[in-house]
């Protein structure tokens, strides 16, 4: 009985408060996005040809986002009977978005306009182990080009 | 935002290797291609941060320890292989890649190659 009140209380906490943090950073990812907009990130392997002097730079932004409980039973549910598992969709597409934002980020305050070859990289943490902590690793990396006279 | 501000500060990318992931230097004629150059760290989770991340597994959201560790652990990887570059001659490593691969139970391996070259 007792099992279950604190099985059922971890799953109402990690319902409201991961879905507060999801909206939330949702909203936090969407606003910066606007106001990086203007630096832009290709995944072209060279960047376009110039007779601009330009200096280069090599920038990354990384992020660890961590499941909540709620999302593990929800997944956990959905590995019975196969198919989308939502919970964990919206969970990279997060972290993608916030690994991207912080390389811009760090490209912006080193001046530059643009990010070319652009590689995201994708880790698992604990790879779902039982009874360890669960998360996803998101890391972004890229070249900036700085307009800059040599 | 104050600890992405802060890990951008101490990144030491800046040094007078050049760093980039394409095969070019902008502007720049490759002289001479040394070979490849690599760095790499193992690091792990210390108890207390793990437990601080045990919490938030249920609650959600970001593990800022980790994004922490993980960041400073490639800073590393990335200043390891700048210097073999630089104890060969190099002025620049072009091409790099990273790669992660968790080694044991708790411990990451970061890993950063790239082709040493003098640019003239």
């Amino acid at each position: 009985m007792i099992d279950l009140i604190v099985f059922l209380t971890l799953l109402a906490l990690g319902y409201i408060f991961g879905r507060i943090a999801e909206t939330r950073h949702f909203k936090s990812i969407q606003q910066r996005e606007a106001e990086l907009a203007d630096v832009l990130a290709f995944s072209e392997r060279l960047p376009p040809p110039s007779d601009e002097p330009r200096r280069i730079a090599l920038v990354g932004g990384n992020v660890v986002i961590s499941v909540d409980y709620f999302k593990v039973i929800a997944a956990g549910l959905r590995s019975i009977f196969g198919g989308r598992v939502r919970a964990f969709e919206s969970l990279t597409e997060r972290a993608r978005r916030e690994a991207l934002l912080r390389m811009k980020q760090e490209a912006r305050n080193l001046g530059a306009q643009m990010v070319v070859n652009v590689k995201l990289e994708t880790a698992s943490i604990s790879k779902g182990n039982k009874g360890q902590v669960g998360a996803v690793e998101v890391y972004a990396y890229g070249t900036a080009l700085i307009a800059s006279p040599p | 935002m104050e600890f992405i501000a802060r890990t951008i500060k101490q990144s030491p990318r800046m040094c007078h290797v050049l760093v980039s992931n394409i095969e070019i230097i902008p502007g720049k004629r490759i002289a001479k291609h040394l070979g490849l150059v690599q760095g790499n760290t193992v690091r792990t989770k210390h108890v207390g941060r793990d437990l601080m991340a045990g919490l938030k597994n249920i609650f959600g959201g970001e593990l800022k320890g980790y994004t922490e560790l993980l960041n400073d652990a490639r800073e590393e990887a990335i200043q390891r292989m700048t210097q073999q570059a630089e104890a060969m001659g190099a002025n620049a490593v072009i091409n790099v890649r990273f790669s992660t691969s968790s080694v044991a139970a708790g411990a990451a391996e970061l890993f950063a190659y790239g082709t040493a070259v003098i640019l003239e």
